[in-house]
C-alpha cells in the first residue's frame, strides 16, 4: 500500500483504522489529562519534543546544577525516539518509540519540573507512576516497531538542542493523527497491571 | 577468487533489504495473528504493524528506526578464495548499506565513552567454517530494545524438560510489554555459555515455524509457544491474544555438569536477509 492510504483522511481504510479514536491536541492541557483513562487509544496532533537516554542524562545533570535547560519542558510532551535519517526531500526517517523503562531513573525529576506527557513503549517503574500521579502527568505508548507508519504522521521536524547527539538530539516535531495508547493515566492506573 | 567488491556489495544490499522488507515468514505470522484476534484495540495495532511493512517496502523507509547492530553470520567454505580481508569487506559493506539505505547509525566505539562511529560499524561477525568454496552471508540487524531482554540460564544437568520450558517462559515474562511484542523467541540449548547465546541468536535466522530440528525440541518449542501465548501480553503489551509469533530452538552437545539455556528475544520486526556468493574459478 502506498503512503497515501495512511495519510489521506478520505481513504476508507484510513477511516476504518482510526474510527472511534479520540483526537487530543498538543500542548496537552490539564483538563484533557484528567479526562484520559488508561487503555484509551487516542490520536495526538500538535508539537512535541524528542529525547531519549543521553538527553535525559543531560537534562538531569543541568537541573541538579540549577542550570537552564536548552528547551522548555514545562507543560511539554516528550517522545522517546531516535529517528533514522530522512531521505532527501523527506521530513523524517522511521520514528517509532523506544523503551520507556530506560528513562525511569530520570523521569520523576523532569515531571517535578513541569514535564506533562511522555510517549514511549513498554512499562514504567513504580517511582515514575508515583510522580505521574503526584504531579498529574500522563504516559502514552505508541506503536513500537511501526517506524515507517509513524513517519507519515510527522508534518515537520527540526533539531532544537544537542545536535552533536545525532539521532539522539532533541527534535521538535509536529505530528498529526499520531496513534498512542494511554498506558499510565494521571490517577496512576496502568494498562500493564 | 571472490573480490572485495562482491562481498561489500552483497553485504550492503542485505543490510538494506533486511531493514526495509520484512521477512515473508514474519509477515505471514503477523497476518495469522490478526486473523485470530478479536479485540478491537489489538486488531488495530496488528493492522498498523502490517501496514507499516507495506509502507516500509514501497516507500523505502526502515521498518523500525532502530536498524540495529548488524549481526552477520558467515558460513565460509574452507576452500573459498577471497581477495583481501573478509572481515574488512563485511564492515565496509555494512557502512555502505547503512549510509545508502538511510539507516540509523547506532554503534558507539566504546561501551563507556559512547562516541558514535557514524558508520554503524563494527558489525558483530560470526564465522562458521564449512566444506566447499562458497560464502553464505546472513545479516540480522538486531535492535537493542529486544536485545536488552536476552537471558542466559546455567541450569543443572538434572534440570530436564520442564525447567527449560519454565526458564524460557520466565525470560518472556520479564520482557513483558517492553520489547515490542508479539515476540519471536530464539533459544540456544547446550554447548558452553557463549555457544548457547550464539545458538539463541542464530535460531532467529530460521523461519518462524521452524521450531527445531530434533523431535523432542520441536515439541518443546510448540509447548513454549502455547504457554507463552497464555500470558496475553498482546501487541505492544496492550493486551490481546498474540504474545509469541514463534519459538525456534537450536541445540548442541554439552558437558555432564551443565545445561546452558540462552534466550534471545526478537520484537515482531524480526529482520534478516541471506545471500550466497558462489565460488569463481581463477
Amino acid at each position: 500500500m502506498s503512503c497515501t492510504a495512511v495519510c489521506d483522511r478520505s481513504n476508507p481504510k484510513y477511516q476504518r483504522l482510526m474510527e472511534l479514536m479520540r483526537q487530543v491536541f498538543l500542548p496537552i492541557t490539564e483538563k484533557v489529562i484528567f479526562s484520559l483513562k488508561a487503555g484509551e487509544q487516542v490520536l495526538l496532533s500538535g508539537k512535541l519534543i524528542t529525547g531519549r537516554d543521553q538527553v535525559h542524562l543531560r537534562f538531569t545533570e543541568a537541573l541538579k546544577k540549577r542550570r537552564k535547560l536548552p528547551v522548555t519542558i514545562k507543560g511539554q510532551t516528550i517522545y522517546y525516539v531516535g529517528p533514522s535519517p530522512a531521505k532527501p526531500g523527506e521530513i523524517i526517517g522511521a520514528c517509532g518509540p523506544t523503551t520507556g523503562r530506560r528513562m525511569d531513573a530520570f523521569s520523576p525529576l523532569l515531571i517535578k519540573n513541569g514535564l506533562k506527557a511522555m510517549i514511549g513503549k513498554g512499562g514504567r517503574g513504580e517511582e515514575v507512576v508515583a510522580a505521574i500521579k503526584r504531579f498529574k502527568g500522563i504516559y502514552f505508548i505508541s506503536v513500537g516497531g511501526a517506524g515507517a507508519y509513524l513517519a507519515k504522521r510527522v508534518k515537520s521536524s527540526e533539531v532544537i538542542a544537542y545536535p552533536e547527539l545525532g539521532p539522539e538530539a532533541v527534535f521538535q516535531l509536529t505530528v498529526f493523527d499520531f496513534p498512542v495508547i494511554v498506558a499510565i493515566d494521571c490517577e496512576g492506573r496502568s494498562i500493564f497491571n | 577468487m571472490i573480490s572485495q567488491k562482491t562481498i561489500i556489495n552483497a553485504v550492503r544490499d542485505l543490510c538494506i533489504k533486511a531493514n526495509l522488507e520484512l521477512r515473508p515468514d514474519v509477515v505471514k505470522a503477523l497476518g495469522s495473528a490478526l486473523k485470530k484476534e478479536n479485540t478491537p484495540g489489538a486488531k488495530r495495532l496488528l493492522s498498523i504493524l502490517l501496514e507499516n511493512c507495506s509502507i516500509a517496502k514501497n516507500d523505502r523507509i526502515p521498518i523500525c528506526q532502530d536498524t540495529g547492530m548488524a549481526v552477520v553470520f558467515v558460513e565460509l567454505g574452507q576452500n573459498a578464495k577471497i581477495q583481501g580481508s573478509l572481515s574488512s569487506a563485511i564492515n565496509k559493506g555494512v557502512a555502505a548499506g547503512y549510509k545508502n539505505g538511510f539507516l540509523r547509525k547506532s554503534i558507539v566505539s566504546d561501551p563507556l565513552l559512547r562516541k558514535n562511529t557514524g558508520t554503524n560499524t563494527p558489525a558483530v561477525i560470526y564465522y562458521d567454517l564449512l566444506p566447499g568454496r562458497s560464502i553464505k552471508l546472513t545479516v540480522l540487524p538486531k535492535g537493542f530494545g529486544s536485545e536488552n531482554k536476552s537471558k542466559l540460564y546455567m541450569l543443572n544437568p538434572t534440570a530436564g524438560y520442564k525447567e527449560i520450558v519454565n526458564s524460557v517462559l520466565q525470560a518472556v515474562k520479564e520482557a513483558g510489554p517492553d520489547a515490542c511484542p508479539p515476540y519471536v523467541v530464539g533459544v540456544g540449548i547446550g554447548g558452553d555459555a557463549a555457544k548457547a547465546c550464539y545458538l539463541a541468536k542464530k535460531a532467529l535466522t530460521k523461519p518462524v515455524g521452524f521450531n527445531a530440528e530434533k523431535p523432542h525440541f520441536r515439541i518443546m518449542a510448540k509447548e513454549i509457544l502455547l504457554k507463552g501465548n497464555k500470558f496475553k501480553i498482546g501487541p505492544l503489551g496492550a493486551g490481546g491474544k498474540p504474545t509469541l509469533l514463534g519459538v525456534n530452538i537450536l541445540s548442541m552437545a554439552t558437558h555432564i555438569a551443565g545445561l546452558p539455556v540462552a534466550v534471545n528475544i526478537s520484537c515482531h520486526a524480526l529482520r534478516s536477509a541471506t545471500a550466497v556468493i558462489p565460488s569463481t574459478r581463477g
